[in-house]
């Protein structure tokens, strides 16, 4: 049963983010009647607490939210606000409204605070940071993680795009003066496993779509005098893709369900997101192969929304780190506590 | 056309962590009184010592033996004696498909008689549905089961059979109608087997693997009684139980070449290279993404939601994940050091794995089969 906030998402998404009439807007005209909608119900800021400006919703209902978006490949930087939102949120600092993303965005990239509140650093793969208006950013302070609120304009960004067109950019952090920060306890880590798993439930959701659209085609498209869908060769191309949407809405439920539960970060919660991550980018590569076969040339083509799916699901394996940084970094922790370990970790999920 | 799948996150209830931990020390006990390292699947004794801790038949009632304990308390026992490769060969047809099958149509009497041996771990099942020319299509069955005064008589060939040699009772589906016009799966019916009949000779088939489970089962004018008969007569295409999907969504449809995995993590050591490291994440994060369907689908049927399409793909993916487990953790150990005694283990391992392997996706319904399955449950049949 999806709850009344992911309702009122969906009905959003479905009005204001259709595919064919994102696919037809070379402009992005839709995106600001959009984003005013999911502002006006609270949506963008799900993961504050009231008390700090947001709806304060839990983990699990933002989760549910963006596995809708996933549904409509939604090509706006929700889940960048979210997450945003709830970084700050982790360090009690208000969020602003309008767009938000995060930095750091990838494994392995430090930004440091100085005690006067000047950031350094630099975040590559930003995702819609030429879009956002403030970075959630997470630093290294002289004593311990700092949570700090940035205007993007005090950044210099280097805009780029990703393979589905989306805006990314690298951020660079010279000095930049934070507008507020504060100390909190969560390290990169966690916060961008939060990512993947925000990336996961979108993928999910996406590859839930990918087979609705291909079952309908298989469905209508008549070729040797049947419906392409009564072919063995074709059926079964079908039901492999049903299997890696299932196996990525598992997978993303499951760590979705994990980190809403988790009283702290532990082992068996880094397993479920890094699986979560490494599953779903390995289900949005076999499961966008598989769509584009059964949809033949059309599916190729500009005007047909399947890119919208196939492209963003490729695109999103990058976002957070790859999923071969976390397989290998899963795999270093599963040596390290060795053979007998290995069975428990699992039966205990 | 509905595309809606669910995998709901469902975790075990705390009732199950307990009985895991109790399953698990007296596995434990098991095998440091000398099990440990061989390779043995069947053993009279420690079915004998499962039964007598209530770990078969415990989801049946009380009074035939169960323990009226839930399908996720008997999840997790199969999970554990399964990663720990516990010789369950004795019990383990009975207490996931024979058992409840005669719970739900064998006459009183046969129920009280036979369900408590089974649930004490002493009777040994086996199912009799393949035939030479009838494999995959269940349909085509062409053993024929004749009434005859008090009973049937028996009369074909049943192959492919696991544990006949071993077992006492067979659950076996007789072509007792020729097949109906409209309804190609009419006129077959299920019957309770006592395998030590006369008439019934059991022939076996080695294995490539060098294990010997197959058998060819031939009847010549076997004797059924009447009682013997489990449901409708001619009507066991509409006998599928519940069980089945549980079947094919369990734990056994992905932890069967495990030891490859966890025999990979002792040979590797706690610094394995960045190319091994990265392989064995993505295996624990398959593994781990499998369990969490299979956990799914046995929780929406202890709901009593019907997932047939969710079940089908655990075992689809399940299957073909232990299949191809053996060549990957083959590739991830190939720069591994290549003597010593965690090599020397890994090595027979995976040599048995290999040889197990081609038949993980076709036992229990082929990868074919399930994918046509999934197909019917999304619409396109």
């Amino acid at each position: 049963m999806a709850s009344p906030v992911t309702e009122a998402a969906q009905r959003i998404f479905a009005d204001l983010a259709d595919p064919q009439a994102v696919n037809r807007d070379a402009g992005g005209a839709w995106k600001a009647p959009l984003w005013r909608a999911l502002e006006e119900a609270g949506l963008t800021l799900a993961w504050v607490p009231e008390a700090l400006g947001g709806a304060g919703a839990r983990l699990a209902e933002g989760f549910e939210v963006l596995a809708a978006a996933g549904r409509y490949a939604l090509a706006a930087p929700l889940a960048e606000t979210l997450l945003a939102g709830w970084l700050l949120a982790r360090g009690g600092l208000t969020a602003p409204s309008g767009m938000m993303s995060l930095a750091p965005a990838q494994p392995g990239e430090p930004i440091l605070l100085d005690p006067d509140g000047a950031l350094r650093g630099r975040a590559r793969a930003v995702p819609f940071a030429p879009e956002a208006a403030h970075f959630a950013v997470l630093a290294q302070g002289a004593t311990g993680a700092r949570v700090a609120l940035v205007e993007a304009r005090a950044c210099k960004v280097d805009a780029g795009k990703t393979l589905a067109g989306d805006s990314l950019g690298e951020v660079v952090f010279d000095g930049t003066t934070a507008l507020t920060h504060a100390s909190a306890e969560v390290d990169a880590t966690e916060l961008l496993l939060m990512g993947c798993i925000a990336r996961a439930v979108q993928s999910a959701g996406a590859l839930g779509t990918l087979l609705e659209l291909a079952l309908r085609y298989a469905g209508e498209r008549v070729a040797f005098e049947r419906p392409i869908g009564r072919f063995q060769a074709v059926q079964h191309n079908l039901a492999r893709l049903a299997g890696e949407a299932s196996a990525a809405l598992a997978a993303s439920a499951s760590a979705a369900d994990a980190i809403e539960r988790a009283a702290r970060f532990d082992e068996g919660v880094f397993l479920e997101a890094a699986a979560a991550k490494i599953r779903c980018a390995e289900a949005a590569h076999e499961g966008a192969a598989i769509a584009h076969q059964v949809f033949g040339a059309i599916g190729y083509s500009q005007e047909h929304i399947l890119h919208r799916f196939t492209l963003r699901l490729l695109a999103w394996r990058e976002d957070f780190g790859n999923e071969s940084l976390w397989a290998a970094e899963l795999g270093r922790r599963v040596a390290q506590h060795g053979a007998d370990e290995l069975w428990p970790l699992i039966a205990a999920r | 056309m509905n595309a809606a799948l669910h995998f709901d996150p469902i975790r075990l209830p705390p009732e199950c962590i307990r009985l895991r931990q109790e399953v698990r020390e007296f596995l434990e006990g098991e095998l440091d009184s000398g099990r440990r390292g061989r390779r043995e699947v069947f053993n009279r004794e420690f079915s004998r010592k499962v039964g007598a801790k209530g770990w078969i038949g415990m989801t049946w009632p009380q009074k035939y033996g169960g323990r009226g304990r839930s399908h996720l308390e008997r999840y997790v026992v199969t999970e554990e004696f399964l990663a720990a490769r516990a010789p369950v060969r004795l019990h383990f047809v009975a207490d996931r498909q024979s058992g409840p099958v005669l719970l739900r149509y064998a006459p009183e009497h046969i129920k009280a008689d036979l369900l408590p041996r089974i649930c004490r771990g002493e009777l040994c099942f086996c199912i009799g549905m393949s035939e030479p020319g009838s494999g995959s299509d269940l349909f085509a069955a062409k053993t024929r089961a004749v009434p005859a005064s008090g009973g049937f008589v028996v009369n074909g060939t049943k192959i492919w059979t696991s544990n006949a040699h071993q077992a006492d009772y067979m659950l076996g589906l007789f072509r007792t109608s020729p097949p109906a016009a409209d309804n190609r799966r009419h006129g077959l019916s299920q019957f309770l087997v006592d395998m030590k009949a006369p008439g019934i000779r059991v022939n076996p088939i080695r294995q490539m693997s060098g294990e010997h489970d197959f058998n060819e089962v031939v009847f010549t004018d076997a004797f059924i009684p009447q009682d013997h008969l489990l449901g409708e007569i001619d009507g066991a295409w509409k006998q599928a139980t519940s069980e089945l999907a549980y079947e094919r969504s369990g734990p056994e449809r992905f932890l069967e070449t495990l030891d490859v995995l966890i025999a990979l993590v002792r040979l590797l050591g706690a610094q394995p290279d960045l190319r091994a490291a990265e392989g064995l994440g993505r295996l624990v994060a398959q593994l781990h993404a499998l369990r969490r369907m299979s956990v799914s689908v046995s929780g929406m049927l202890a709901a009593g939601a019907e997932p047939v399409v969710e079940g089908s793909i655990v075992k689809d993916l399940g299957t073909l994940w232990e299949q191809r487990l053996p060549a990957r953790v083959r590739e991830l150990a190939a720069f591994a050091p290549s003597d010593g005694a965690a090599r020397a283990s890994f090595d027979e391992r995976l040599e048995f794995a290999t040889l197990i392997a081609p038949k993980l996706t076709i036992q229990g319904g082929t990868t074919e089969v399930l994918r046509g399955i999934v197909a019917r449950g999304l619409g396109l049949r």
